[in-house]
């Protein structure tokens, strides 16, 4: 009865499954999908290579002092930062007084914090503390919104995780503008750029509302000297953004390391143990019942030895 | 347990005789998983798996309890309070990332579980019960998992939650209702979220429950082997400890090195990078896709594309349903009565079509939708349900099988019974201390 019903309900399933099939393969054959700009011009990243990838990858701190700054004089017009504290900054190589002058002095960061006015309780803002998260810079997304053509500028604390393809994205976003390919408009003229979007082949969809960001040389001046051209603004900020986006990542190497050497000598061990343990049973097989091939052999020599005929 | 030369607990200690008179638990786990349980010698490593799933569930428990001290189950605060976890709660990065693979850890080796089971028949008489209450895990792990899933509230947590539970308004009359009443609301938010965590901190003890009954019904019978020949004297069998802990122990160590590879070195490889923006109702993902140990069902739900007498989307619900349901009918629908696939020359070509199969439909439910896709998905759903429902039932009935070996030490032994000791040494430790 189980395999009549079952019978049934397996031609019923893959009965139409086969009419999807062949219904959809005729679609497909009566009229193909046309091409689109995306899937034709879309790039993958370029390959980016960062002191942070691979299991022993570090952070080059001199390198995240300088994407902090791109970020700092550039990004953070539009871009918030929410995850990231200023006392997280001591782990780019900073003490403390530097990060609280960072903060708070308003010769680097400028966006205030919102606060309440201790006297009045009206709502103010102050200068924030190395404790603050860095302050965003739209107080919400209708703000945000109406500052940039009704397009939302993601936070960036996270996304070098939150893209497919990571910093090398990022990197790639940030250096990939350029006028529209000729021959993607004379395939697909609707797909001409609209006004307020910028093309760039990075982005999912080619048309991209941030407008370049990194334009020229020597837009942010690095304090140590690295010439500011606009690949090493966007090598070095999305470097940061890797940080931004995991700073336990160094704690997570080095303890990966020595997890796994540990789990190497646990597994050897136990590895020996168990041959061990295993031993005794295979010698019990071998005494009580007949032998196997390889252990003839052995046998046949262990009684000669003896002085035993064979 | 459950066969007479079982060695009865015995013990030693003053302290443990006291105990074992008052609450024989020791003698309880002593017989369960010491040297009271004998196990077949002649387990290969497939046989290691099934310990390895409890060891997962383990730390699952462990690091979720510990997660959940300080998440906030708020649609405005899961999100930051999973980055707090990551970025200042001590070794929070470790903690989160472990029970993030745990969880796929979990549903790999349960896998290799589940098809060791379906390749050396271990799901026949007399196990029908251990199968299925293994099936019941394995469906309780589904709905954690999902729960679970849910938790970060990112955006594939929230949208897959809202693909997931839509599946139930595609049940006719009752379904949008249903829907409704179990999400709390017209979409996932506060009421789904909050009743997502206290079920996804349930559900892992309801799983352990099962599991006891899973061993105690596995214990009556007595572990099955790869020849599946019954068991017939002491000599097929070798206690549970220290043979087989020693075994599970050493790769249970291997199995975690895989595992720290993966949560030290890449910890998110596993998972979706959109799952790191906060869920956000109004912005659809391109592409939603579950997490890759749910992609074979949600291969076969999206194959059906065409409104055939029911609508399609009912179609494929009720087929996604049956494509784990059926597996409880298995039992029944392989009647062979030979165990082993080892010695089933046409079943064994199946069940490896299958394996093939089954990694065809992953692929394709994490896949982009092309059409190619679409059609090689509806194909390999087509053989997924025409395997079990009509090629198994047909092979078990006409299919002609291998010789099974005498008993499992003979099959040890590779058979070769004339073999014996050469004329004049005695067998014993003497000698065989000689040979080794």
């Amino acid at each position: 009865m189980v395999r009549i019903i079952g019978f049934l309900v397996g031609l019923a399933f893959a009965g139409v499954l086969l009419i999807s099939l062949f219904v959809g393969v005729s679609e497909y054959v009566s009229s193909p999908p046309a091409p689109t700009a995306e899937e034709e011009f879309h790039l993958a990243p370029k390959p980016l290579h960062l002191a942070s990838d691979g299991p022993f990858g570090h952070f080059d701190k001199k390198q995240l002092q300088r994407g902090l700054k791109v970020y700092t004089e550039v990004c953070s017009a539009c871009h918030s930062l929410n995850h990231v504290a200023f006392r997280d900054l001591t782990q780019l190589g900073y003490n403390e007084a530097q990060v609280k002058n960072y903060a708070g002095s308003g010769n680097y960061w400028k966006t205030e914090v919102p606060d309440v006015n201790p006297d009045t309780g009206e709502a103010s803002t102050r200068k924030p503390l190395p404790s603050d998260h860095f302050p965003p810079p739209f107080p919400n997304e209708v703000a945000a919104r109406a500052a940039n053509n009704n397009a939302l500028p993601p936070d960036l604390s996270l996304i070098t995780k939150a893209r497919e393809g990571g910093a090398a994205y990022v990197h790639s976003l940030l250096t990939g503008y350029r006028s529209q390919p000729a021959e993607l408009l004379k395939k697909f003229p609707a797909s001409k750029t609209p006004p307020n979007l910028h093309y760039n082949p990075y982005f999912a969809n080619l048309n991209i509302a941030m407008p370049p960001p990194l334009t020229t040389e020597g837009q942010v001046t690095f304090d140590d000297g690295t010439k500011p051209t606009v690949e090493q603004m966007a090598t070095d900020v999305a470097a940061f953004l890797v940080w931004t986006a995991e700073p336990s990542l160094e704690r997570r190497h080095s303890a990966g390391i020595a997890v796994v050497v540990f789990l190497l000598f646990g597994t050897i061990l136990g590895f020996l143990a168990y041959k061990n343990v295993w031993a005794e049973a295979k010698r019990t097989v071998r005494v009580t019942g007949p032998l196997e091939p390889k252990n003839k052999a052995k046998r046949k020599t262990a009684a000669r030895k003896a002085g035993v005929k064979g | 347990m459950s066969f007479s030369w079982a060695r009865p607990y015995d013990p030693k200690h003053p302290f443990m005789r006291w105990l074992d008179e008052r609450l024989p638990l020791p003698r309880l786990v002593y017989g369960a998983i010491g040297g009271g349980y004998p196990v077949p010698r002649n387990l290969n490593y497939w046989w290691n798996f099934g310990v390895l799933a409890g060891l997962f569930l383990m730390i699952q428990i462990v690091t979720g309890i510990t997660l959940a001290m300080w998440f906030y189950a708020t649609n405005d605060g899961a999100f930051n309070s999973v980055e707090h976890i990551m970025r200042d709660v001590n070794a929070g990065w470790l903690l989160r990332y472990v029970h993030m693979n745990g969880a796929s850890f979990f549903f790999l080796v349960t896998y290799i579980h589940i098809f060791r089971g379906l390749y050396y028949g271990s799901y026949k008489a007399p196990r029908e019960m251990v199968w299925m209450l293994g099936l019941v895990i394995y469906l309780l792990m589904m709905a954690t998992a999902f729960m679970g899933y849910v938790l970060p509230w990112g955006q594939m947590s929230f949208w897959g939650a809202q693909v997931i539970t839509g599946f139930f308004g595609a049940i006719p009359v009752v379904g949008e209702p249903l829907r409704v009443w179990l999400l709390g609301g017209y979409a996932p938010d506060q009421a789904a979220l909050t009743r997502f965590f206290s079920l996804h901190y349930l559900l892992p003890f309801v799983i352990a429950a099962v599991i006891i009954l899973h061993i105690w019904a596995l214990h009556i019978p007595g572990s099955s082997n790869p020849t599946g020949v019954d068991v017939r004297d002491e000599k097929d069998t070798l206690p549970f400890h220290p043979f087989y802990t020693a075994k599970d122990g050493w790769f249970a160590a291997a199995v975690l090195l895989a595992f720290a590879l993966v949560v030290y070195f890449a910890p998110n490889a596993l998972g979706h990078p959109d799952n790191y923006i906060p869920a956000n109702p109004l912005a659809t993902p391109p592409h939603i896709v579950p997490e890759w140990y749910f992609w074979p069902f949600y291969a076969i739900l999206r194959s059906f594309t065409v409104d055939f007498v029911l609508p399609a989307k009912l179609w494929g619900v009720l087929a996604m349903f049956t494509s784990i349901l059926l597996l409880f009918f298995l039992p029944w629908l392989d009647k062979g009565p030979v165990r082993s696939g080892s010695y089933r020359p046409m079943f064994k070509r199946f069940f490896w079509l299958l394996v093939v199969d089954v990694l065809i439909l992953g692929y394709i439910g994490g896949a982009e939708i092309t059409p190619f896709n679409i059609a090689l998905g509806q194909f390999a759903a087509a053989y997924y349900f025409a395997h079990f429902l009509i090629i198994l039932p047909l092979v078990s009935k006409y299919e002609q099988t291998l010789p099974l070996p005498k008993s499992i030490t003979d099959s040890v032994l590779h058979g070769e019974e004339q073999e014996s000791a050469p004329a004049g040494v005695k067998t014993g430790k003497k000698t065989t201390s000689v040979a080794s």
